[in-house]
Order: structure tokens, then sequence, then C-alpha cells
């Protein structure tokens, strides 16, 4: 009875989808934008350390800054860094009253001595503040779009690090055929979309003019804020990496250790099989 | 419990023996995990992932416990709940990717635990309520994992759910019903958040129950073997603490430096980047996924594309999909071969890796957007899959020819390790006769 009711059961089931499977298919029209679309160029970063394998590695503190700076004078126009507090900036070597004074550059809201919505200069205790109050602002002011916030952009897009800086240099003006774009929107082929509506926010070459004396170029901007991003996601990027290689290697002694009193154990026994 | 000669416990300090006459629970562990419990002496490292199991539940169960501190199951602060523990809670960073990662690495131990059984037939007579206790275990486990995702409360989080809970919107009459009352509502929001939380944290130790039934089922009979034959004597087995506790120590320290790796260097490699972006219920993303451990049974329920008859296409993907789990129920009994290790049956092994590669490839079409040539291909091994279970195991375990069986585990050992076997004899051939189903 079970196997006579298996049998109506899986007939069932397999004609049902085989039905399907032998169903002519509407043919699919060729997708301009899935040709246009590009995937992230691959370089190496130092936070992924040798062979690029994510292993070893960390961030750069000159790289990081000059990437926040990039964010400050560019990105953050825009775009929210709202997951980030500065006392977090310590991380990119910013000493504490250099931390105190990037924060008191910021106003965040408050009240005053009357209960009065106000503002006030940020402490370091206080997170970046929001660009825009709401996303109907954000959206009012950016011609209907969402500028989203970047706390965590490297992490929300799949090889994040090098889709950004990919996209950040990925502006192209001439846009292939079969696609047109629409008011306001930028040709872009790393965009998921190929129309991004962010304007190119890197323009030329002497945009931000780096503290360290290092030469500003578009491609060196992109780098240093798609680095700086990756830090804003992923905080203890290096404290995990390094708890990890002490990690990985407790336990290979330890197994190491298990594997030989395994065989120890099994001395006898395996060893009867072979002399007997 | 199960074999005469196994050893007695007997308590030596004045403690053990106080506490024997009160609550003997060294007693129990001792025949459950320690000396007491005779364990054929020819178990390979695959039967080392039922311990790893046991541990990536308690991994699980601990690091959930410590998120739980600190996770706020709200959707409005959820998500950003998340976001301390990564950034502000100590060493929440790891707790949280240990048990993203653990959920992961849990389910693919799980898979090889089961078809190791299915390799060996170590869901045969007399083990069938041993394996049936393992499928509600997977059951259990595929719900909580789900549930799990939802917290986060990321796009695919919100998504997931919205698409998980749509599946009982397909059935007839009542599934609209089914559907609200799961949600708390009629799309996922605060009361399902809440509810998944409740419950996420329930059926862990749910499982954790039912695993000591798995565990009591296991000892009646005993564990099975590489060969399948059962155990004879004494020669056949050696106590399981210290032999099996050693080989399984060495089993997990393997198991543990994998796991860290992933967990250390790679932690978001099994997940979706869309679930860092907080859940918008306005704007669905491009492809809904669920995580990889769900893509055969995903690929399953959108291999059905085609009304048939009555019966809605969405309707028939649901039905495929909850029986392509619950048919694992009635295998005992589809699988009638007395034979149970794929050792000696050597058609039925070659249809065994068949099957594995059917799952695999099923489970990257599962990962695949639902256009061609997945869809084909998922319609194709969706149907080797049932008639793998419904149609061709019982033919097979009928008219397989089987190879001779070893007399026992002790003599299997001894030629495996160059000693001539003394008489293979034609047992296992003689056995594999037709046999009636019921």
């Amino acid at each position: 009875m079970v196997r006579l009711g298996a049998l109506a059961v899986g007939l069932f089931f397999c004609i049902a989808v085989l039905w399907g499977a032998v169903q002519p298919r509407d043919a699919v029209p060729r997708d301009p934008i899935k040709e246009a679309h590009e995937h992230p160029e691959q370089i190496a970063w130092t936070h992924n350390g040798a062979g690029n394998l994510g292993v070893f590695g960390t961030f750069d503190r000159g790289q990081l800054q000059r990437g926040f700076q990039v964010y400050k004078e560019v990105c953050s126009a825009c775009h929210s860094l709202n997951r980030v507090a500065f006392r977090d900036l310590a991380a990119l070597g910013f000493t504490g009253p250099q931390i105190k004074a990037i924060a008191a550059d910021y106003q965040v809201p408050s009240v005053d001595e009357n209960g009065e919505a106000a503002t006030r200069p940020a402490t370091a205790a206080d997170r970046l503040p929001l660009v825009y109050a709401n996303e109907t602002a954000a959206r009012a002011a950016q011609n209907g779009a969402l500028p989203p916030d970047l706390s965590l952009i490297t992490k929300a897009r799949p090889d994040g690090t090098n889709y950004l800086r990919s996209l950040l240099l990925g502006y192209r003006d001439k846009v292939p055929a079969g696609l047109t774009a629409s008011p306001g929107l930028h040709y872009n082929p790393w965009f998921h979309s190929v129309f991004i509506a962010m304007p190119p926010p890197l323009v030329a070459d002497d945009q931000v003019t780096y503290a360290d004396g290092t030469k500003g170029t578009k491609d060196q901007y992109a780098t240093d804020v798609s680095v700086f991003l990756t830090w804003a996601a992923e905080p203890k990027l290096e404290a995990r990496k390094q708890i990890g290689v002490a990690s990985i290697l407790f336990l290979l002694i330890i197994t190491g250790l298990g594997y030989l009193s395994y065989k120890k154990v099994w001395a006898d026994i395996k060893g009867k099989g072979k002399s007997a | 419990m199960s074999f005469p000669w196994a050893k007695h416990y007997q308590p030596t300090s004045d403690l053990g023996k106080y506490m024997d006459s009160r609550l003997p629970l060294p007693r129990f562990v001792h025949g459950a995990l320690g000396a007491g419990y005779p364990t054929p002496k020819n178990l390979n490292y695959f039967y080392n992932f039922g311990v790893l199991a046991g541990v990536a539940l308690v991994v699980q169960i601990i690091t959930g416990i410590i998120l739980g501190m600190h996770y706020a199951a709200n959707t409005t602060v959820a998500f950003d709940s998340v976001e301390h523990i990564m950034r502000d809670v100590s060493g929440g960073w790891m707790f949280r990717y240990m048990h993203a990662v653990g959920a992961s690495f849990f389910f693919a131990v799980v898979y090889i635990h089961i078809f190791r059984g299915l390799y060996y037939g170590s869901f045969k007579p007399p083990r069938e309520v041993l394996w049936m206790l393992g499928l509600v275990i997977f059951l259990l486990m595929m719900a909580t994992a789900f549930m799990g995702y939802v917290l986060v409360w990321g796009q695919m989080s919100f998504w997931g759910a919205a698409v998980i809970t749509g599946l009982f919107s397909a059935l007839p009459i009542v599934g609209e019903a089914i559907q609200t009352w799961l949600l708390g509502g009629f799309a996922p929001d605060n009361a399902t958040l809440n509810r998944f939380f409740s419950l996420h944290y329930l059926l862990p130790f749910v499982i954790f129950g039912v695993i000591i039934l798995h565990i009591w089922a296991l000892h009646i009979p005993g564990s099975n073997n590489p060969t399948g034959v059962d155990v004879k004597g004494p020669q056949d087995t050696v106590p399981f603490h210290p032999y099996y506790t050693a080989k399984d120590f060495f089993g997990l320290g393997v198991y543990l430096t994998i796991f860290a790796a992933v967990v250390f260097f790679a932690p978001n490699v099994l997940g979706e980047a869309d679930n860092y972006i907080p859940a918008n219920p306005l704007s669905t993303p491009a492809h809904i996924v669920p995580e990889w451990y769900f893509w055969p049974f995903y690929a399953i329920l959108r291999a059905f594309t085609t009304d048939l008859f009555f019966i809605p296409a969405k309707l028939l993907g649901v039905l495929a999909m909850f029986a392509a789990i619950l048919l694992l129920f009635f295998l005992p009994w589809l699988d009638t071969s007395p034979v149970r290790s794929n050792s000696y049956r050597p058609l039925n092994r070659i249809l065994f890796w068949v099957f594995v590669a059917v799952c695999l490839v099923l489970g990257v079409c599962g990962g695949k957007p639902a256009e061609e040539p997945w869809v084909r291909l998922s319609q194709i091994f969706t149907a080797y899959y049932f008639a793998h279970f419904l149609i061709i195991t019982p033919l097979v375990s009928r008219f397989e020819k089987t190879l001779p069986l070893p007399n026992s585990i002790s003599e299997a050992v001894l030629a495996k390790y160059g000693k001539p076997s003394p008489a293979a004899t034609a047992a296992g051939v003689g056995a594999a006769a037709p046999q009636p189903a019921e």
C-alpha cells in the first residue's frame, strides 16, 4: 500500500512539474540594461592583506583620514553617516582633542533651556548627524531621489568596496544604443539599473586638497573614500582578523593534539587488526 | 542500555556513590555518551556529524542568548539594535557573526548527517523512529532559522517573511486566513517580528528536547555502521568513551577550525548583501532569495509553473515543497531492501550519488533568479527528486542484486586491514530476496 501510494504521489508531482517543463517559453527580449551592466573592477586593498584574500591586512590610517576628508567635503553634502559616532574616529588615528574639534564643526538637534527645539555643537559621544530630517525632506531636496545613509553601504552591495570605487569612477557620457537617460539621471554602467540619480560626485583631479600632501586625483579620491566607508561599515575588521588568526592557531594546535590522542587511544584496536 | 556487555557504571568516590543512589545523573551520562555505550568499532568520519550537530546547536543557543540581551524586537529599532551589537557591544560583532555563520554550519552539518543516514541505510529497521525524530529536528531547525533571519529586519528578512508566509495563502479557502493569522496582520509588521522573536527563542529548546529523544532512540538499537551489519557481539564494539570521545574531539577541532576561518575572515560570504539594507515595505528587492540551505526547496517551490486541471501552479509548488520533506518520513517503508549499507548495493550506490548531484543542482537553481535555463533545469531535477524517492527507490530495493555481506563487523574490519575474510557468505544475496511492502 505504501509503495502504491508513493507511486501515485510520485507520478502526480512528476507529471505536474514536467508539464511545465515542456511548455514553450516566451522569447526573452534582449535586455540592454543587463548587457550594459558592468561588474566591479577588482583591485588590491591593504585591508584585504596578502593576496587580497581577506585573511590578514589592516587599514592604512592615512588613507582612512583622507577618505574621511573626501566624505566630509564631497559625499556629506547629501549622504549621512549616522551609525558612526565621532568617538569612533579614534580608529582613524585622530587624537581626543582632534575628535572634539571635528565634532564641534557639526550641529546636532537639541533643546534649549526653554525646552524649545534647538541645535548645539556635537560632542565626541554624538553620531554624525543626519543631512535631512527625514526621507520626505531628502526626496524634496533631491529631485525625488533618496541619498542612502552610507554607514553600511559597502556591506549592503555585493563586492561593496570594489563596487563603490567602480561606481564613483564609472560615469560615462556616451550612453549605449538602445538606452536613453531620463532627465535627471546619469549613465553609470556599474549601477544596477545603469542610470543613477546621483550626479558625478568626483569631477576634477584637484577637487579635494589633501592635508597630508597626497596628490589628489579622482582615482585617489574614489579609492580613499571606498576604504573609509569599508571601515565605517565594518569598524571591527582589524580586531576580527587579529582574533581570527589567534583562534585558528589555537584550534590547529588543539586539533593536532586531538589527532595524536585519537591515534593513541585507537592504537590497540587498529593495531590488532593489522597484526592479526 | 543496548547490549548486555555494556560496561556498568561503578561510582568510585563517596560523592559518586552518594549521588548514584539519589540522582544517578553520572550513570545516565556514562550510559549515553560514556564507556557504558558500546559502539560499532568501524565508524568512519561521517559518523562525527551527529556530535558536530549537537555542538552547533549549543553554539547557537549560547551566542543567541547573548545576542538576545542586546537585541530589541521592535520594527522601529530592530535593525539599529543589530548594528548596535555589531559596533558598540563588547565582542558583539563576534557573537553575531558566530550566530549567523553558525546557522549555515548547523545546516551543512545536518545535511551531511542526513546523507550519511541515507547512504548507510540508517533509517531502516529498527531505526525508523530514530530517523523520523531526526526529520522532526530538521523541520524545527528550518522554522527556527527562517524566523531568526527575519529578526534582523533587513530587506531580505522582510521580503523573505512576506514570501514564506505568502506560501500559505496558496491553500484553498483557508489560505489567506492562515497567512493573516501567522503574520498577526496583513503584512509583516511589529506583531510578526515579536512573535518570531518569541518563537525563535523557544524552538531551539524544543529542538534540544527532541535531540534527547533522538539519542534515546539511538541507544535502543545502537549506532548503525558503514557495513550496515548488526552488531553480533563484544568483538564488534568499543566503548564510546574513550574511543569515540577521542575521535569526536579531533573531528570537532577540524570543524571549529573551518568555522572560525569563515567567522573571522569571511563572515558575510554566506549572506545576502541586501540584508544590510533596513526593511522597506515600499521597495521590493530585485531577487528575493532565502539563505543557501533553503535553495533546493525554493527551487522545487518555483518549479511548478503551469496549472494542472483545477490546481493552480502556486498551490502545486507549495504542496511539492512540503511533500519533498514529508516524504522522507515514509522512506523506511519505500526502501525495503534488507541490506542497509550502499557499500553492498552497487546499483543503489550509483543512484545515491546521482541523487546528491540532483540536490546540488536544485540548490544552484534555487539561488538563481527565476529565468531560463534555471527554471527548466529545476523542473527536470524536481521531477527526478520525487521519482528518486517515490518510484525508483521502491523498485530498486525490490529487484537489486546486492553484494555478499560480511558475517560481522569485526570480520569486515579484519578484511579491510589485509587479512582475508574467513567466509564471505552469500547471506547478503539471500537476504535481498523480494519482500512484500507490508
